[in-house]
């Protein structure tokens, strides 16, 4: 009886929060000077409207899912890994090197795509790695170390545009020059969509679905999180599972980069990451940590950035109204579920 | 300050923790309150200070109804709560443990604070220096900290919690001729113990709860067979002493020397045989914890040799003893022994050993089903460990140990624990003696030292007495010891 009447009100109060969220974006839109629900309208067709869109929100899921995936892992190891955007950088570099390296040779493009898809997870881990030995060994918390860290993957990503990898001629923001045709990860014929990349992402989440839910792996990251010391003094080698986290994070992260690569933009470009890192925190945060949410709330999102890409052409608004509407509906469900709390302790 | 608890009640799920309490404490007066674990006793006084609010019945002070919400509401009206964990703040100094928690302006005046401090301090004989950091205070000294604190922000109501579980004997000392003196200047005390010995000692009355009700209440002079049917409704005395067969020597610490930022212990020689029970007395701070961290592998002696049955483990790192069979319970079970948010089976499946990649988690529920059996623990597979009670966390812990352990360091096994929790837990230690593990503890109750152990170290002020045979001593020789006479 009280679990259930738990759960509907806690169900009750994330429906007020997802409703406060879309009260708050209306208020900025109509600060802004446009017309909501025309807006909202332009947002639903711009990620319905037509099977390419629909296709276009699979292609943003797959990064997002990754490095949702990945930052589960962390968080559940009380890991804040902010460093999740340069990981996905790194991941998007390494790719992107490896298949230069190789594009002369003789060797067969799915084999080149193999190695890069390789080379990326790599590349993701290392800078994971890196922040974690920071923090373990260097007593630098993971918050500043993967922040500084992000600074230099952006600084490196536009060192190599515009230096050793610029287009012939003269490098530009627009990247380095796109690879092949036979690069290029198979799509879906008339989309963008690559179901590899895709299926990639699903299973990502899968996984770390079920090493948090059912193996001793996830249960011990969890008691790591939750108290680092106990669960160092029940024999558990922390540091080693941290590391661990991290290390899973940068591969996921690292994947993530190397989709962006190989199956959406075909070359390095400044942003590579887009931003999916931090989409990915505020899945997360969104979720609860709980994996079996993460998917669908991450294909919400991933809608909703692919619905706002026409606002700029058709209502001469920015896009980044997406980014609001993202952004209030976690700090609203945060809030509900401290106002939740509060309400039910006094009960 | 006159307190008046009237038709107190308070629920917790299916639980009456309070049913119709009705308490009046006069000013001046120092009010025992006895029960054992989960009676109710912390529930009514958490009540009382605001920490959580009744579900129904009203609370006066001086004749005068007010609402408490909040414990900032409670100091306002002159309530003020010592915890049985003191709710400090470590890394900081004391002086600034005192302007927190305080009204005051943007910039506050610590010389004047720390006038304060030492005036009230002096009028009470502590001597804390008010620039140490908290961490560096021991258990008593914080209490201390706490205690005027509180006077500082204008209590006249001190609740203390459990408050001489943890301290020494002279600091207990310290600590009772405090009260009467706060209770002569009109304060009410109330001292919530399950400790019969200072309840009887100290208090004017006491009011002896049982299952969430106020059983009855009791002036002196007390009769301690009465308290005791009261708290428990049947009279319990303490099991016979045994000792078992010892065989051959198993652990051995040889001249090891220990040393942290305070204190520095040499040339430390020890032999525990397989069985036995090694008790560790002293003032608290005198380096029983650090003895106890060294023979864990949590902290390195920088001299000496450690071994368990012939194998080496100086030097080795905390998981080489862990692995050796060496077994350590901390004192603070939330901080150092359990994991808030997750469940007993949770729980049970990380002291286990892994076994394969997933978890089976029916045979998990089934083995936390008896151990919960096993060990009496109130709560269910799926309780968090943070809603146990303390004596029921201290219990999940007990049930967490490995079969079977070498060593086992316990500190404080019985810390905060009712008579009936702590008989039953060396119950279950001494069925492990018989299967041969070598117990090493630390207790601040001397009658706990002297009845279970075999043989006993005493510390005082860096240096350790030879082994001292439990059955050949008193406790007076021990608190000759303790007190530094005969080293």
């Amino acid at each position: 009886m009280m679990k259930t009447s738990s759960r509907w009100s806690g169900i009750g109060f994330q429906t007020l929060a997802v409703l406060l969220a879309l009260a708050f974006t209306t208020v900025v839109m109509l600060i802004s000077g446009a017309d909501p629900i025309q807006v909202y309208q332009n947002i639903i067709s711009g990620a319905l409207g037509s099977p390419t869109k629909i296709a276009d929100i699979l292609v943003a899921w797959t990064p997002l899912l990754l490095a949702t995936a990945g930052l589960l892992l962390t968080f559940t190891a009380g890991l804040w890994n902010i460093g999740i955007e340069g990981q996905i950088t790194l991941g998007a570099i390494f790719t992107t090197w490896a298949l230069r390296l190789l594009q002369p040779t003789d060797l067969p493009p799915t084999l080149i795509m193999t190695i890069g898809f390789v080379a990326g997870a790599l590349g993701g881990m290392i800078w994971a790695a890196l922040v974690g030995l920071l923090k373990i060994y260097g007593n630098v918390n993971e918050i500043f170390g993967g922040l500084g860290l992000n600074f230099v993957a952006t600084a490196l990503t536009i060192w190599l545009i515009f230096g050793p990898w610029k287009r012939p001629g003269v490098g530009s923001m627009s990247g380095t020059e796109p690879f092949p045709l036979e690069l290029w990860l198979p799509t879906l014929s008339g989309f963008r969509l690559s179901p590899l990349a895709l299926a990639m992402g699903i299973i990502a989440i899968a996984i770390v679905y079920i090493l948090l839910r059912g193996t001793y792996f996830g249960l011990r990251l969890k008691a790591v999180g939750r108290n680092g010391r106990a669960a160092f003094l029940m024999g558990i080698p922390t540091t080693r599972y941290m590391l661990m986290a991290f290390l899973l994070c940068g591969l996921m992260a690292g994947l993530a980069g190397a989709t962006q690569v190989l199956a959406v933009y075909h070359r390095l470009i400044p942003s590579i990451s887009s931003g999916y890192g931090f989409l990915g925190m505020m899945v997360a945060m969104l979720v609860n940590y709980q994996a079996l949410w993460a998917a669908p709330v991450a294909l919400f999102f991933a809608a909703l950035n692919i619905g706002s890409i026409q606002l700029p052409i058709v209502l001469k608004l920015d896009s980044s109204l997406s980014g609001v509407l993202q952004g209030s509906l976690v700090l609203f469900v945060l809030l509900m579920d401290g106002v939740r709390r509060r309400l039910t302790r006094n009960q | 300050m006159k307190v008046e608890l009237i038709h107190i009640h308070k629920h917790f799920g299916a639980v009456h923790a309070n049913n119709d309490i009705n308490l009046t404490v006069e000013s001046g007066k120092i009010q025992g309150i006895l029960g054992e674990n989960g009676a109710g006793k912390s529930t009514l006084m958490k009540i009382l200070s605001g920490y959580i609010q009744a579900d129904s019945g009203e609370i006066r002070l001086d004749g005068k109804p007010v609402k408490i919400n909040s414990p900032s509401d409670a100091i306002r009206l002159g309530i003020g709560m010592l915890h049985q964990d003191p709710l400090d703040f470590p890394p900081m100094r004391v002086v600034d443990n005192l302007l927190i928690g305080h009204d005051g302006s943007l910039f506050p005046n610590r010389r004047e604070v720390v006038r304060a401090f030492n005036e009230l301090q002096n009028q009470f004989g502590f001597s804390i220096d008010p620039y140490a950091y908290v961490d560096t205070l021991t258990v008593g000294e914080r209490q201390q900290l706490e205690i005027l604190r509180l006077l500082w922000l204008g209590a006249r109501v001190l609740i203390l919690d459990e408050p001489t579980t943890g301290i020494s004997a002279s600091q207990k000392e310290k600590l009772f001729e405090t009260l009467r003196r706060l209770a002569a200047q009109g304060m009410s005390v109330i001292f919530v113990s399950h400790k019969l010995e200072d309840v009887e000692f100290l208090c004017d009355r006491i009011a002896v709860f049982r299952k969430g009700e106020l059983v009855g209440e009791v002036n002196p002079p007390y009769v301690t067979d009465e308290l005791v049917k009261m708290m428990f409704g049947r009279v319990i005395s303490l099991e016979e002493k045994r000792r078992y067969e010892t065989c051959d020597v198993s652990f051995h610490l040889d001249h090891v020397t220990i040393e942290d930022y305070r204190l520095q212990i040499r040339d430390i020689n020890l032999s525990v045989s397989c069985g036995e029970v090694i008790g560790l007395a002293g003032m608290e701070g005198s380096g029983q914890v650090q003895f106890l961290r060294t023979c864990a592998g949590l902290m390195r002696p920088v001299a000496g040799e450690i071994n368990l049955g012939g194998r080496r483990l100086t030097g080795k790192p905390y998981r080489a003893f862990l692995e050796a069979g060496i077994a350590y319970v901390p004192a603070s079970r939330m901080e150092e022994g359990l994991i808030p948010g997750l469940s007993l089976t949770e729980h049970f499946i990380l002291a286990e050993e892994q076994n394969g990649f997933f978890i089976n988690f029916d045979k998990a529920l089934a083995t936390t089903r008896q151990r919960i059996e096993d060990f009496n623990i109130k709560g269910t597979p799926v309780s968090t460990v943070e809603s146990l009670s303390g004596g029921n966390q201290q219990r999940a812990l007990l049930a967490m140990l490995r079969h079977p352990v070498n060593l086992l360091l316990l500190e404080h096994p019985t810390r905060g624990l009712d008579i009936e929790s702590a008989i039953w837990i060396w119950g279950k230690l001494k069925e492990r003696c018989k299967q041969g593990t070598s117990i090493i503890f630390t207790s601040a109750d001397l009658e706990e030292i002297l009845q279970y152990s075999d043989r006993i170290l005493v510390f005082y002020g860096g240096k350790v007495s030879p082994p001292i045979d439990a059955e050949s001593t008193t406790v007076e020789q021990l608190g000759q010891l303790i007190g530094g006479k005969g080293f």
